[in-house]
């Protein structure tokens, strides 16, 4: 078991590596001058030359990475050419709201997606599966903003039950760290939760069609162990993939979401970054992300092991 | 919670147990977007520059009706040849850190500002030769050239005056901790998060100070922004789309205010700027005025701007003091847009035009596409962000390109820097030797009636050539919680928070 961690973890590295070169040579690609952008209305050509001296824009672009390369394996990630702050600071800063907000909304998607899955397989083609199809697909249908703005007028403006965003610590105000953040929560897990949804209900009438189950029924287990102690466990598998994949991808920012809420969390960063062409910051939360969409990888392909005994064979 | 200091916490156990206890006032502010750099020596943000007006004083400040009125400087004196300005300093004033502002604080951040290697002041300040401390409470600046645009620079962050001693601690560091002289100092500030003011004890003007705490939150959605006011997570939010002002006149709960801004907005075209000026549009000036009058300028401030914004003609709006009275703004007239057309020869014109991909900036862009070709103008859009943008244009990488320009008090800075030939933000490349004699003489001259007709000159030779065409003026809106008083809506579009006070 630790071996295959130890193997997983070798292996991340040259993907990250790959991954910095590449986000490197993309942004290069990107038109539009970081240093035009940050000199605004100052055009003195004086003043443009020093920062992109500063700021090693005039050295070539495979030197420019090997530069970047050198200070990031010392925990250096570089400076942020708009606001002045190091990079490490900023994710540091962005790093808890959006981890925050990945948490709450994965919880809220796995208590109702999958509850939901089972009951719609358990009860295929009835008027309940029809429903819970009905409003999972919505769920996916629904844009963020409309449904974040709509909630915002509701819950907040005309009923007063929330603050309409923003975020609080929640080390500094836990109760109001977690009433700011269940509107966004519910907006962003909404969609998750459908599709965590579909993915269960699928997996689970797979397995509820099989001989084992069969076996199961025939012997005269009651549903209940039918279905959540043979059933469930082994349409687990998929689910966790999926789970993990998704879960990644919210650590990598919900940006509509948290431009709605005015979450200052990374998906708010790194739009600024890519729009000011704030080359260091884009680069720092991309490998960040990068490295927790591994980790997420990596406790899914732990967790199988754990759940199919036929894979810790094969280990 | 961290923050708070122990005499504090003494303070306020001590208010509970000996008296009433009192009401901290705060005020929280949603701005459209998150500033850059906190030190007004870098900082090129607008959004910047309202932070800044509650935590750095400057040599000048703006009255509401656009008058250089005093700040740190009480008085100020031209030679009489232009080239020197005095200024006399007020006494009695101190930095946030305790240092005593003085006229060696001024020539050490005027200084800055002008060999910082890393300032952005350094156009603004362009024409002083050097800055001298005359008294301990008197400077003096010698120019290169006559500048009579130097006091209205010294108005904005050039004139913001930093603690000497942080300065130097700091360096080009200072954002990361400013330490001005203005009413409100800094206590935090967590990107993209909130901007964290509390009250300055000292402050030279501390009686008109009736707020203990600022707090600025970035919003960018201006929905959003307003329902945070609804909902009472904020008191006062600036810049609200016109789509929004609707909903903030009917709340009875809400103040609204308005008034137009000093910028314009504007299409460029790409007269002399590389080979892409190389077409009829960029070569004839007559496609270029049927461009103009194929557009109806009040329907777009109408429409798209749901009546908040002006239509105008000139880089200052109709309510301006230098705006030209003689070049009144025309309504649409397409015949006389065709028969310019026809008159250049050309049927019909395809136009490439640039523009940032906002949704009001596209609406008014697909309301002019539509707009001139009734005349024969044939517009496909080309829309990118803003970065994008502005580096076409300034590598003239396009045909017409949308601009818009947030203003300055100042007429020479909405126009010089233009439409002279070696304007430092000169994107058209526009260059009529005429009009630079004009604007620099306009720039020369502090007999104000001198310079109105210099720009009178200018714009009518502009208004002609149409190097660019401007269509319309926004305005700041404002809204505010009732509680909310004491707010001058000022046409710089900044929050003075001097006799703001916040009773709810």
């Amino acid at each position: 078991m630790y071996a295959f961690i130890a193997k997983r973890l070798l292996v991340a590295v040259p993907t990250l590596l790959i991954i910095s070169i590449f986000v490197f040579s993309l942004q290069k690609l990107l038109p539009g001058d970081p240093i035009l952008a940050m000199a605004g209305e100052e055009r003195d050509p004086q003043v443009l030359e020093y920062l992109r001296e500063k700021y090693r824009l005039n050295d070539p672009v495979a030197y420019q990475y090997v530069a970047w390369l050198g200070s990031a394996l010392q925990g250096d990630l570089g400076i942020s050419l708009r606001t002045n702050q190091p990079v490490l600071h900023l994710i540091a800063q962005k790093l808890p709201p959006t981890i925050q907000l990945a948490v709450m909304s994965m919880v809220f998607a796995i208590l109702v997606g999958v509850p939901m899955g089972i009951l719609a397989a358990t009860r295929k083609n009835t008027v309940f599966d029809y429903v819970a199809s009905i409003v999972a697909l919505s769920g996916l249908s629904i844009p963020n903003f409309w449904l974040g703005i709509m909630l915002i007028l509701l819950v907040s403006v005309q009923l007063g039950w929330l603050p309409a965003s923003g975020y609080e610590s929640i080390f500094v105000d836990p109760v109001k760290s977690i009433k700011t953040m269940l509107m966004p929560s519910f907006v962003l897990g909404t969609g998750l939760a459908a599709t965590l949804m579909r993915h269960t209900r699928s997996a689970m009438i797979g397995v509820l069609t099989s001989d084992y189950i069969r076996t199961a029924r025939a012997k005269g287990l009651p549903e209940r162990a039918v279905v959540l102690e043979h059933s469930f466990r082994n349409a687990l598998l998929p689910i966790i993939t999926l789970g993990a994949l998704l879960f990644g991808e919210l650590l990598a920012g919900a940006v509509l979401t948290e431009q709605i809420f005015t979450i200052p969390g990374f998906g708010k960063l790194i739009v600024d970054a890519v729009f000011n062409r704030d080359y260091a910051v884009v680069q720092g939360v991309v490998l960040c992300t990068a490295v927790g969409f591994i980790l997420m990888n990596l406790i899914a392909d732990i967790l199988y092991v754990l759940l199919n005994p036929r894979m810790r064979a094969a280990l | 919670m961290k923050r708070i200091t122990m005499p504090l916490v003494a303070s306020v156990v001590a208010g509970v147990v000996l008296a009433f206890p009192a009401f901290a006032a705060e005020l929280k502010i949603g701005l459209q977007d998150d500033p850059d750099v906190l030190d007004p020596a870098q900082s090129r943000t607008f959004v910047g520059r309202i932070v800044y007006t509650a935590m750095c004083d400057k040599l000048v400040d703006v009255s509401p009706d656009l008058k250089l009125v005093p700040q740190l400087a009480t008085e100020w004196t031209w030679s009489d040849d232009g080239k020197q300005l005095t200024m006399k300093l007020r006494e009695g004033v101190k930095f946030h850190d305790g240092t005593d502002f003085n006229a060696d604080a001024v020539v050490a951040t005027i200084e800055r500002n002008l060999t910082l290697p890393e300032s952005r002041r350094k156009s603004e300040l362009a024409s002083v030769e050097k800055i001298e401390a005359t008294g301990p409470l008197e400077v003096k600046f010698t120019l290169k050239s006559a500048d009579a645009t130097l006091v209205a620079q010294l108005s904005d962050r050039a004139g913001m005056i930093v603690s000497p001693t942080a300065a130097k601690e700091l360096g080009a560091d200072f954002g990361s901790k400013p330490v001005c002289a203005g009413p409100f100092k800094f206590v935090e500030r967590v990107q993209n998060d909130k901007i964290v003011l509390e009250k300055f004890a000292d402050y030279w003007d501390k009686d008109n100070i009736f707020l203990d705490k600022v707090t600025y939150l970035p919003i960018p959605d201006s929905t959003v922004r307003l329902a945070n006011l609804q909902s009472g997570d904020l008191d006062f939010v600036e810049r609200l789309a016109p789509s929004d002002a609707g909903t903030a006149k009917a709340d009875a709960n809400l103040t609204y205010a308005d008034v137009v801004n000093l910028g314009y907005m504007s299409m460029y075209i790409n007269v002399g700027n590389g080979p892409r000026a190389d077409n009829p549009l960029g070569k004839d000036k007559r496609l270029r005025q049927a461009f103009s009058l194929a557009i109806d300028r009040e329907a777009i401030a109408k429409v798209a701007f749901e009546g908040t914004a002006v239509a105008g003609n000139q880089p200052f709006p109709p309510s301006s003091p230098w705006f030209n009275k003689s070049l009144p703004v025309l309504g649409r007239d397409v015949e006389k847009a065709k028969a310019l057309m026809k008159e250049a020869g050309v049927d019909r014109l395809p136009v490439e035009l640039g523009a940032s991909n906002s949704p009001i900036v596209m609406q008014v862009m697909q309301m002019i596409q539509a707009m001139v070709s009734e005349a024969g103008f044939d517009v496909s859009l080309k829309t990118t962000e803003f970065a994008t943008l502005l580096d076409e244009q300034t590598a003239g990488n396009y045909q017409a390109a949308r601009t818009d320009w947030s203003g300055r008090v100042d007429p020479d800075g909405n126009i010089h820097q233009f439409v002279t030939c070696k304007g430092g933000i000169n994107d058209t490349k526009y260059c009529n030797p005429e009009v630079d004699k004009l604007l620099d003489e306009a720039r020369q001259s502090t007999d104000e009636a001198v310079r109105k007709q210099k720009y009178d000159a200018a714009t009518a030779i502009l208004n002609d050539e149409l190097p660019i065409i401007y269509f319309g003026h926004q305005s700041w809106i404002w809204a505010f919680k009732k509680s909310v008083t004491g707010f001058v809506p000022s046409p710089d579009g900044m929050i003075r928070l001097v006799g703001v006070k916040n009773a709810g």
